[in-house]
């Protein structure tokens, strides 16, 4: 029995691999069919690059710290462990 | 490249910890407001509301000052304290759910929901082109993504993912943890990691292409 080799690969297919591509988890073979279909599909470029933009807006959340109370108080526990 | 980061980072744990030991304040401060908006993040998994995860860091940091002296160094300073921050969270979490009658941790994992509608894409047996795009994403105005309306639609969109797939992609995304610390922390396989992550990316690519696609974008 050979293992059938995809020659290309769906867009469906491509949308369920991103995540692998981005990873860097595909084999070389995998990696390379992805690449390739990358190059003359602009459906699927467009996605990658949305997934691309997505990764970075979530690292672009920023957060609030704690209050000036809070981090007061912690100041004072840390004085008081020091002593 | 790894060992180099890593032997880095080391160094600089060192030096807070001999700072930490040494009673120096403004080390104490700078260590704090480094990582307690990160803190308030991780705590904000697991219990119900703001207040009660800033609690929860405090908590964590009086167990962080009182393991001082007994740390050793076996993992990065970060990662200890995370670890304990994840103790008390979790305890506190379940405590809170005890005492709620129906506990509100978001959805469960709803399994496999397609990544992309699959009405997007042209049937397995379409006889030239199966499996490909019948609507395929259109670009976006990538200026916008980073505005604060888009980062409120991440934000949310976040919030409402199930529980493991909000903690994975808050840690590897939002925080910027690389997999084997995220993996190690969350007792993941590399695999189910990265299947939690697609799923969780994936879907809040699709909250944003509807953001834009309803006026938000061009």
């Amino acid at each position: 029995m050979t293992r059938r080799v995809p020659e290309e690969l769906t867009c469906a297919e491509m949308v369920r691999l991103v995540t692998d591509f981005l990873e860097d988890a595909l084999s070389l073979e995998d990696r390379t069919h992805f690449e390739q279909h990358l190059v003359f599909c602009k459906g699927c470029a467009a996605y990658v690059r949305q997934m691309r933009k997505t990764i970075e807006a979530s690292s672009a959340l920023k957060g609030e710290g704690l209050s000036a109370e809070a981090q007061a108080e912690l100041l004072r526990l840390f004085k008081g462990t020091c002593k | 490249m790894d060992d180099l980061r890593a032997a880095a980072a080391s160094a600089e744990d060192a030096r807070i910890l001999d700072a930490l030991r040494a009673g120096d304040e403004k080390a104490f401060l700078a260590l704090v407001q480094s990582l307690n908006g990160p803190m308030l993040r991780v705590a904000s998994l697991y219990v119900s509301s703001r207040g009660v995860a800033e609690e929860v860091v405090q908590e964590a940091w009086v167990g962080v000052l009182s393991g001082l002296p007994r740390f050793e160094g076996r993992s990065s300073l970060r990662r200890w304290i995370f670890g304990i921050l994840a103790n008390c969270a979790k305890s506190r979490g379940v405590r809170e759910a005890r005492s709620t009658p129906f506990s509100d941790m978001g959805p469960r994992d709803d399994e496999d929901e397609p990544a992309v509608d699959p009405s997007r894409f042209l049937p397995p047996d379409h006889p030239r082109w199966p499996g490909h795009w019948s609507a395929p994403p259109t670009a976006w105005a990538e200026e916008q993504v980073l505005n604060k309306e888009s980062l409120a639609v991440v934000e949310a969109a976040i919030a409402q993912l199930p529980m493991n797939q909000r903690e994975v992609i808050t840690l590897r995304d939002v925080l910027g943890w690389n997999s084997a610390e995220v993996c190690e922390s969350l007792g993941l396989s590399e695999g189910n990691q990265r299947v939690l992550l697609h799923r969780a990316r994936s879907k809040v690519r699709g909250v944003l292409e509807k953001h834009f696609g309803a006026g938000g974008g061009r």
